[in-house]
């Protein structure tokens, strides 16, 4: 409960809390491990677990940032190109020798300066976030591709590539999954729990209001595209970790995953509410989903199906299940004023 | 309280106004001119750019992404965004080949399904769009990936090699019509002139804009938005379903993956066109010139020494250029009026 | 396309019984919640008249207007359309039954040209239905030619002024064969050779037999332009006149003749100079403004709307830029690039849109209290919300807000405590400034006196405070100074005890600077008003 941006005390609490997005998705976990369960006795092990949950990292990690800039209400469709881009350089840089720490400090500049072109173009240009990240998305993959070409480079350390699938020692937690819970940790409490959170959602909200009330808008948009382009690029980073193989097509197709994972995440397509543990149970929803549908002989192909079907869904719902408690309301209330009936009757000559 | 005579406006003023506005107004006509000049600047280094052959094999490829580049270019002017295009023209692609290769129809048949399909495909993204209001970004990239994977579901590993094709099906990727243009130049003009006198003359054609460009007046005037927005993505869909079978023409090799990552070009081929992302504005002409610009530029690259490789970050390059020069325009037009009343 | 045949002009005078009006409404009602916005309005419209409507921001004058555009439904009483009853059910009908409405702002197609802007909806067609571009243009060119104005129809409307949008609604209307133009606040953003231009065409149309219902609260304009006025106050019908019976100073007493209990502002000594602005400019806003704000001060803005008054707050707050001129807070020149820097140097500025700049409103109160104090509540950048409860508790209660608690959603509150929150926000950011833009807008009369207790127990404390206002009476009961806006420039400074609404009205208007010949038969009285301001 107080997760939420705007806890409105409710004297139905529970009420609130069971109609909650959040609630659903512990919902719809839980039937999709039980049906899991039923499909593998494989299923609740710990290594199946483990491999699930890897696969998805990347997607969960570049998911993050995104949650706060939706939130705010922008997109940025560039991520996965970054990723590319950031793997395309680290691979290209190790193979001329350069040593593995300086180029993944090399690729996490790149991807801050990255996001910085997207935040300036957006903020500062004031152009549509969707179609400059558009755009960037395929500017960076073409980067990536004048980089490095077609081929791959694959010979890297093995601490390196332990790091992508490799467990935290003792268990079988793979270290991504710390970045990821690290990250979900540390902008779970910047966006729910400090004051430039709040500065997001208001922004988000409403642009003007955060405006004249001192919020530097400009700056914190321009600050969570760098932030979301860094991002991009430790994913990259992982990504190549994990595959050990350094590629300029690395991480095609994420972005879809990335925006689906925020969207089911209960995250507003037009900004100004979302959470961040709604967008980390989306991605053990669909870490779980995709997981049962693999043990289940479904294809990849039918996957993306799902996802697809998902990510419609998951704007369908919440919009329909609005009206429907509006209309519900309405119903309940008799005809009621709109609520700012009283003021906008003559307010405006 | 006597009356003055003839009163001038600022629009009297303005049409002598700057080259800027010029500019923006005849976007058309500057992409010809830009193409000539790079064309030109092209053809010093490598002469064999500007020989017939060369220039027919482009206009053959870009007239399919012209055609795909109208539809998207109908969907944007109505203030939304198709990205699932790619998708349905793969999926018709496959399908067509397929149908082809198991003799189950006829080639004119199978070309009639193979549209119907996109059709379809249009109208599931029009559905989503208008009827349950989803965000065109979000409903189109959830399509993008429904229609991709029934495309993997549906071909599999399978790939219909051109033998497998009806002899003579991939003739009109190749030929000139009369000895003259080529045939899918035909089809590209046929659509963009189609689509232009829809757009310029007709109720709908004039809906389209009113709906992108002030969707607020459009309902005061009682203009059915939602009609015209479902309208334009299954026109969207069709085309894509035209551009798909030019597809299997095209490359007559057909698998599950045809046409992954074009939609980066034909969206950047209808912004390059002056469609404004915004809503509103923006011809089907000026779309279809885009994709030819991007089509010259693709098969410039190699002749001046730059690897394929360039293309997708010119594309990006060009998508930032474009919109931001849209955007200069209009922030000098409202300062000009604003200076102007000042005056 | 026809126009409507050309009809003598009926001289007002010449009105009697025999000429069925053209419109006639008896006894309409409107109520919004707890707002009665029309109770028993009555008004007729004659055929080949200019009728003026003037009143207050909140006469309801606009919900009229809405009324005859088919936006609203009027609860009670009749409408009548050349003698015939009739219900406007909506805005597609009401333009079906000959009636355009000319918004200040007009509602265009930006990217369509302004030919096919006229015909939208109803283009000539040629054959197979397809649009008939050359007739389109055509007509679009003769109807301009008919109104006398040279356009270029095949430019689109982007970049076109606000006069010249109004121009090509009016274009509209008379391709619609409107009986009835309804011009709605149209001047508000014109300069004033636009309004010239505007008010020749009026009168063409007038020529032609057209009803115009010209709604304003410029009084030298209705005296230009209309035969007739009617004077709204407080949602009732005053007085309807001949404008040629009428002065100036009998159309004010008529609009301001109400009694309003106004919290009296207390007397306060007044300190040093806080804030002093000379020469400011903002090219096509407005030009060498100067004044200063001393603390314990209230000064107030008065002036139309689109005078210049928030375009100079919107400058001294750091939204928008300056071209040129000087600012000095505390004697030290300043310049904000943003309203976050300027918030830092102790300005704070309530918007003149609560909904759109004020609040957010599905943010709790505490929520909105904090905003702007964020970084300097919380340095350690984390929120707790007792410390935001207890700040918005001081606020807010200091306020006397109504309210279940300070987690209450903004949204679900009234007017009054909506705007009495925004207040206890930018308390909440102790300025040393403060500017207020409209403060009482759209809320209820004792919701509109405690914003007066509070607004002058501020001064009280020492903050120098800007009123900017439409609403006379507040102005002149919460002022200590009163600078009066005019065409982006202040054309008089009235310290309290002179101030009269008569003279703040003449200031206000321009009747005194007789630049336009038309407006000078009206004027007559007004100039040795004006001289008394010297």
């Amino acid at each position: 409960m107080s997760m939420t941006a705007a806890p409105a005390r409710d004297q139905r609490r529970w009420m609130s809390l069971l109609a909650r997005w959040e609630t659903l998705l512990v919902l719809a976990l839980i039937g999709l491990i039980v049906l899991g369960t039923t499909l593998s006795p494989f299923f609740l092990t710990a290594g199946n677990f483990s491999n699930l949950i890897a696969a998805l990292m990347e997607v969960a990690i570049m998911a993050m940032p995104m949650t706060l800039i939706i939130v705010l209400g922008e997109i940025d469709l560039s991520v996965e190109s970054m990723a590319g881009l950031s793997s395309a350089i680290l691979g290209f840089l190790w193979a001329a020798g350069v040593p593995l720490w300086v180029g993944i400090a090399v690729v996490l500049v790149v991807g801050a300066f990255g996001g910085l072109l997207n935040g300036l173009i957006v903020a500062r240009g004031g152009l549509p976030s969707l179609v400059v990240t558009l755009g960037t998305l395929a500017l960076f993959r073409g980067m990536a591709l004048i980089v490095l070409g077609p081929r791959g480079v694959s010979d890297f350390p093995d601490w390196f590539t332990a790091f992508g699938f490799g467990h935290v020692p003792g268990t079988l937690i793979p270290w991504p999954f710390m970045v990821f819970l690290a990250l979900a940790l540390v902008l779970g409490i910047v966006l729910h729990r400090t004051w430039i959170g709040r500065q997001v959602f208001a922004i988000g909200k409403n642009p003007s209001t955060a405006r004249f009330s001192g919020v530097r808008v400009t700056r914190i948009r321009v600050s969570l595209f760098v932030l979301s382009g860094m991002v991009a690029s430790l994913a990259g980073i992982i990504l190549t970790s994990r595959l050990s193989s350094a590629r300029a097509d690395a991480g095609s197709g994420m972005t879809l995953t990335v925006a689906t994972v925020v969207l089911l995440g209960g995250v507003n397509i037009f900004g100004g509410s979302g959470t961040i543990p709604g967008v980390a149970l989306a991605v053990l929803c669909v870490a779980v989903m995709q997981n049962a549908l693999r043990l289940a002989s479904v294809t990849v192909e039918v996957q993306s199906i799902a996802l697809g079907l998902l990510l419609i869904l998951s704007v369908v719902i919440p919009t329909f299940a609005h009206q429907a408690k509006s209309a519900l309301d309405r119903a309940r209330r008799g005809r009621p004023p709109p609520a700012d009936s009283i003021a906008r009757g003559e307010a405006a000559p | 309280m006597a009356e003055t005579g003839a009163i001038t406006t600022q629009a009297a003023v303005r049409t002598r106004g700057s080259v800027l506005t010029a500019f923006a107004r005849q976007r058309e006509l500057s992409l010809a001119a830009i193409m000539v000049v790079l064309g030109a600047l092209v053809s010093i280094v490598a002469p064999q750019f500007l020989t017939i052959s060369n220039l027919t094999a482009v206009a053959a490829l870009a007239s399919i992404y012209a055609v795909a580049s109208v539809g998207e270019a109908l969907v944007i002017i109505t203030r939304n965004i198709d990205l699932s295009v790619e998708a349905t023209i793969g999926v018709v692609a496959y399908c067509v080949a397929s149908i082809l290769e198991r003799h189950v129809l006829d080639a004119p048949a199978a070309i009639v399904l193979g549209i119907g399909i996109g059709l379809l495909l249009g109208m599931a993204n029009g559905v989503i769009v208008a009827l349950l209001r989803v965000p065109s970004i979000v409903a189109t990239l959830g399509t993008l990936s429904i229609f991709r994977g029934l495309d993997y579901v549906i071909a599999g590993s399978h790939q219909v090699p051109l033998a497998g094709l009806p002899p003579g099906f991939t003739d009109p990727a190749r030929t000139n019509l009369l000895g003259l243009l080529p045939e899918f130049v035909v089809v590209a003009l046929v659509v963009v002139v189609l689509g232009t006198v829809i757009l310029r003359s007709t109720r709908f054609g004039r809906q389209v804009y009113a709906v992108g460009s002030n969707p607020e007046a459009a309902a005061i005037l009682g203009i059915p938005a939602r009609l015209v927005e479902f309208s334009a993505f299954s026109v969207c869909g069709l085309l894509a379903g035209v551009a798909g079978v030019m597809w299997v023409m095209f490359f007559g090799t057909i698998n599950g993956t045809a046409g992954t990552g074009i939609v980066l070009s034909i969206v950047a081929a209808v912004v390059v066109g002056g469609v404004s992302t915004l809503g509103g504005s923006g011809t089907i002409a000026g779309a279809a010139l885009g994709a030819l610009f991007l089509g010259l530029t693709a098969n410039a690259l190699p002749l001046v020494g730059l690897s394929q490789f360039w293309l997708q970050a010119i594309y990006g390059i060009v998508i930032l250029v474009a919109v931001s020069v849209d955007a200069v325009i209009l922030r000098r037009l409202q300062r000009a009026t604003a200076e102007r009343r000042a005056r | 396309m026809t126009l409507p045949p050309p009809a003598p002009p009926v001289a007002p005078d010449a009105v009697t019984a025999s000429t069925p009006p053209r419109i006639e409404l008896r006894g309409i009602s409107k109520r919004f919640a707890a707002t009665q916005a029309l109770e028993d309005v009555s008004l007729d419209l004659l055929p080949g008249e200019v009728h003026g409507l003037v009143g207050e921001n909140g006469a309801g004058k606009s919900t009229l207007v809405k009324i005859l555009a088919g936006v609203h439904q009027a609860d009670s009483g009749t409408i009548r359309l050349d003698g015939e009853a009739t219900q406007i059910h909506g805005p597609a009908h009401s333009r079906s039954l000959g009636i355009a409405v000319v918004h200040q702002e007009p509602r265009l197609f930006p990217d369509l040209t302004v030919a096919e802007n006229v015909f939208i909806g109803h283009a000539p067609s040629g054959r197979l239905g397809s649009i008939d571009w050359g007739g389109t243009r055509r007509r679009a060119e003769s109807l301009f030619r008919e109104l006398d104005v040279q356009v270029d129809v095949g430019a689109p409307v982007r970049g076109l002024s606000m006069a010249d949008q109004q121009l090509i609604e009016i274009a509209k209307s008379l391709s619609l064969e409107a009986r009835v133009l309804i011009l709605d606040e149209p001047t508000a953003s014109l300069s004033a050779h636009e309004v010239e231009r505007l008010f020749t065409i009026v009168r063409r149309l007038r020529g032609r037999g057209v009803s115009v219902l010209f709604v304003s609260h410029r009084l030298d304009e209705v005296f230009a332009l209309c035969d007739r006025a009617t004077v709204f106050r407080d949602g009732r019908h005053v007085v309807t006149m001949a404008t040629r019976d009428l002065t100036t100073a009998d159309l004010v007493r008529h609009m301001v003749g109400r009694t309003v209990s106004l919290f009296p502002k207390v007397e306060t000594p007044i300190g040093d100079v806080l804030l002093a602005v000379s020469g400011l400019t903002k090219v096509g806003e407005f030009r060498d403004v100067g004044f200063s704000v001393r603390a314990g001060e209230i000064v107030g803005f008065a002036g139309l709307v689109g005078a210049g008054r928030t375009e100079v707050a919107r400058v001294l707050f750091g939204i928008d830029q300056r071209d040129r001129g000087q600012v000095l807070l505390a004697g030290v020149p300043v310049s904000f690039a943003s309203p976050s820097a300027a918030m830092h140097a102790g300005i704070a500025y309530l918007p003149e849109d609560r909904h759109q700049e004020g609040l957010v409103q599905d943010f709790t109160i505490a929520q909105n209290v904090t905003l702007p104090i964020l970084p300097r509540l919380f340095p350690r950048l984390l929120t707790r919300i007792s410390t935001e409860r207890k700040v918005a508790h001081e606020f807010t209660e200091q306020l006397s807000v109504r309210m279940t608690g300070v987690d209450q959603l903004v949204g679900s509150l009234s007017g009054g405590n909506q705007q009495k929150v925004v207040l206890a926000k930018w308390l909440a950011s102790r300025p040393r400034i403060l500017i207020l833009d409209e403060p009482t807008r759209g809320i209820d009369i004792g919701a509109k006196v405690e914003v007066h207790r509070i607004i002058s127990e501020l001064a009280a404390s020492g903050l120098g405070i800007i009123l900017i206002s439409s609403d006379l009476p507040e102005v002149l009961a919460m002022s200590d100074r009163i600078l009066v806006f005019h065409e982006g420039k202040i054309t008089a400074e009235i310290p309290r005890g002179q101030a009269t609404q008569e003279r703040v009205m003449f200031a206000a208007t321009g009747s005194a600077t007789v630049d336009e010949p038309a407006a000078a038969p009206a004027a007559g009285g007004v100039q040795s008003e004006q001289r008394l301001d010297g």
